[in-house]
């Protein structure tokens, strides 16, 4: 295929709108260097005093290549950047892929890692959930609450730590397991830091949810319909702030959501106030299934037992010929996945995280597609800037709860 | 006459070094309430080491401050590429300097006597004769109006920064930075009116000494007793003129960057956080000299103690020129610390809410409060 030439191209960033040689609205470029976009987005905003009158959204600045570069490594090597998607919960982008990954592999993990990597996954969920409301908060103005909720977030973060060896990219999730069972205590510190959760968020709603200016500030403002939404192909949080009660755990189980007993929480109107609610009760959810979990979580291997994909015991690669060249051959080609294409859905925080994962047998992925809710979400979010203050434009664009990582890939 | 000149000196540089001292002292309170209404540690890193030993003062992080105004100090002065050179560079100072000459009018302390404080020194008693001295920069009949005058100067530094930036998010916050201050001004204005209804004068150091006496048997004169309710208006949009949480909006850095001065760097960038933390202090000395009883304690004036039930406690001069002096500077402190925990608690305003909340909410509730006002003092004449 023949391009034409470049200048005859738009220029992709200002093509929108250009401003007037005499006088009219002001044009104001809202990032990417700038402290509420998160250095990757751009809005541009066509204003009328403070007035939004409309706005052109670009993302892309973190664009690394993602899938291309995932189809020049092993299925195992990737873990490792599915991390780097949504790096705010990468346990739940780790979960997803290893099951997408198992699925095409046809293997059934055990009963100890499906409850594990579900109980994780609601942790990560919460982990997300602390961090979009308390950026939200903070751009609001309401540093204190921010930093409540950020305080009870480390306490997340040291323990996850504790456990994976990382703060934030955990590279935990194995095909066909995990990378390591629970080390002795981290359930009695969970449920230590599950209390004061409670305390914690219990103060940001006394300080928040009732103030006459964050009611003000929230209410009625960045509002998205529910046909709007389905009709952006929302999902999560966003999409159930409007009233549709999707959830892809509830809908289409998997992992071990099927035995839990919890709720799909959803707004009445689609505005930022639903949408910093909704979050605010699917963390409350969120601690129900651990709580639920940790009664729940059964004993055994945490890693299945087949060759494929599993890393023999260390000290059998040591002392016996098979197991290293077993060793050896998971590291140099990479798990054999038979040919064969899955698309796999997850509830990440954000919305619907799918893989679609495609491989032509062997070691190393031919195709691996992202279904990254956050660049999906951001085909919409104009809808919810128009119309409005400048002063909405950090609150609503916070509440979308745009993650670089996974929306530019 | 030169006595006159020594004394005024001694304020000014009494007044100076507060206000500076606040100034430094108010970014460490900051810090450190905002820690501790945030259960952590805060700032606990900056400490000067004494020459030649290994100790460190640390103090709680009290150097800070200082570090803080070493690091404006040393910075690049970076300027934007374009600009209009004159206004850019005179605007953090049209900021700060009204700040500072409010405080001219500002009493600190009641009437000193030289000659009495010097009673064990006859040479320098003699010297200084009979008179005495109110404390108190600039005794001005029409001092209140002083302090409004030079309050809103500073709007005009505020907008000459942001025009003369050239930049479009400076432009925004020197529009709102306009529209709001004058707005909440008039506000602050009609709620002061009432007390000056009451006193019968603009001259502060006469409203503090009306405030010496006692109000219905037990209380304390005091001006928040009489019109409590302008107290809290008072108080808001004090905070409002100050452009600080929830009323940030000039400046409101996520959604405007830093407006109005999002293109000063160092020390010209200081001196717009130093005029701010330094108003902070000037709000607190408007709130005590106009409603909490200015320099003296309760029941307290320049004689000594008038309890309820007509108890007297005369003390000797030295001693009461000492405790109005402190009793000041606490006062203004616990008002400081007051603003600074409104503004750890709040979100922050949207442009159209601010204006809302003055000219529909603050200014209606004012005129009311003038009015029982009027009323009331009319009935009791």
């Amino acid at each position: 295929m023949k391009l034409p030439p470049l200048a005859s191209l738009p220029n992709p960033v200002k093509s929108a709108f250009a401003p007037s040689a005499e006088g009219g609205p002001v044009i104001v470029n809202i990032g990417p260097s700038h402290p509420a976009t998160h250095g990757t987005v751009q809005i541009i905003a066509e204003l009328d005093g403070e007035r939004v009158l409309r706005t052109d959204v670009h993302c892309g600045y973190l664009h690394r290549g993602f899938e291309k570069e995932c189809e020049a490594h092993t299925w195992h090597n990737l873990i490792p950047y599915v991390d780097r998607l949504n790096y705010v919960s990468a346990l739940i982008n780790d979960f997803a892929y290893c099951d997408g990954v198992e699925r095409l592999l046809g293997i059934e993990i055990t009963p100890r890692c499906r409850y594990l990597r579900t109980l994780l996954s609601e942790y990560s969920r919460i982990v997300d959930h602390l961090t979009c409301i308390a950026a939200g908060l903070m751009e609001l103005g309401a540093m204190t609450a921010f930093l409540y909720l950020v305080m009870i977030r480390d306490y997340m973060y040291e323990h996850l730590a504790d456990l994976t060896g990382a703060r934030v990219t955990y590279t935990y999730g194995r095909i066909g397991g995990l990378a390591r069972d629970l080390p002795d205590g981290w359930l009695a510190r969970l449920a230590e830091i599950l209390d004061q959760y409670e305390v914690f968020v219990g103060r940001v709603h006394g300080l928040v949810d009732r103030n006459r200016i964050f009611i003000d500030r929230m209410r009625n403002v960045g509002v998205l319909s529910t046909a709007d939404a389905i009709h952006y192909a929302y999902t999560g949080p966003i999409l159930r702030s409007t009233g549709a009660p999707r959830d892809l755990r509830r809908d289409t189980p998997y992992l071990a959501y099927a035995e839990l007993d919890f709720d799909v929480p959803v707004g009445i109107k689609g505005d930022n106030y639903d949408r910093y609610y909704v979050r605010m009760r699917e963390m409350d959810e969120s601690v129900h299934m651990i709580r639920q979990l940790m009664d729940m979580l059964p004993a055994g291997p945490i890693n299945v037992a087949d060759h494929r994909c599993t890393f023999p015991d260390k000290a059998l690669v040591y002392t016996e010929i098979e197991s290293l060249i077993n060793h050896f051959k998971l590291v140099m080609d990479g798990p054999a996945v038979p040919a064969g294409d899955v698309y796999v859905a997850h509830e990440s925080p954000n919305g619907e995280l799918g893989f679609y994962l495609v491989s032509a047998g062997g070691g190393v992925p031919w195709k691996v597609h992202c279904r990254a809710p956050s660049f999906v979400h951001m085909g919409g979010v104009h809808r919810m800037l128009d119309g409005y203050q400048l002063a909405d434009v950090v609150p609503t664009f916070g509440s979308v709860n745009m993650i670089g990582g996974e929306c530019d890939r | 006459m030169i006595q006159d000149l020594v004394v005024h000196l001694v304020y000014i540089g009494y007044a100076l070094t507060v206000l500076l001292l606040f100034g430094t002292v108010l970014t460490w309170v900051e810090r450190k309430q905002a820690a501790v209404m945030s259960d952590r540690i805060g700032a606990n890193r900056a400490y000067i080491r004494i020459p030649f030993t290994r100790v460190k003062l640390i103090w709680w992080g009290l150097f800070h401050g200082m570090a803080d105004g070493l690091k404006m100090i040393v910075k690049e002065d970076w300027k934007p590429a374009v600009y209009d050179k004159f206004a850019y560079a005179l605007a953090p100072w049209i900021v700060f300097t009204p700040i500072l000459l409010v405080f001219a009018v500002i009493p600190f302390g009641g009437a000193l006597e030289p000659a009495k404080l010097f009673a064990g020194i006859p040479a320098v008693a003699q010297w200084f004769g009979e008179k005495t001295y109110q404390m108190q920069i600039a005794q001005l009949d029409g001092g209140l109006l002083i302090v409004f005058a030079f309050g809103g100067i500073s709007v005009i530094g505020a907008m000459l920064a942001g025009w003369s930036s050239s930049n479009k998010y400076s432009m925004l916050g020197a529009l709102r930075a306009g529209g709001q201050m004058i707005s909440y001004e008039l506000v602050m204005g009609l709620t002061v009116l009432g007390l000056i209804l009451i006193y019968g004068t603009f001259d502060l150091t006469a409203i503090v000494q009306h405030q010496s006496g006692i109000l219905l048997g037990f209380l304390p004169a005091w001006g928040v007793f009489y019109q409590p309710f302008a107290a809290t208006l008072f108080m808001a949009a004090a905070i409002a003129e100050n452009k600080r949480i929830p009323f940030d909006l000039p400046e409101a850095e996520s959604e405007l960057i830093a407006g109005f001065y999002t293109e000063y760097s160092a020390m010209k960038m200081g001196l717009f956080m130093f005029a701010e933390f330094i108003e902070i202090a000037i709000i607190g000395a408007l709130f005590t000299t106009l409603f909490l009883g200015g320099y003296n304690l309760p029941y307290m004036s320049d004689a000594g103690f008038l309890l309820p039930g007509g108890h007297e406690i005369p003390l000797p001069h030295g001693v009461v020129v000492v405790i109005q002096l402190v009793t000041f500077l606490v006062k203004v402190l616990v008002m400081s610390s007051f603003q600074i925990l409104i503004r750890w608690s709040l979100p922050r305003f949207r442009y159209d809410q601010v204006l809302m909340f003055a000219w529909k909410f603050m200014l209606p509730l004012a005129l009311a409060n003038l009015t029982v006002t009027v009323v009331a003092v009319w009935l009791l004449q």
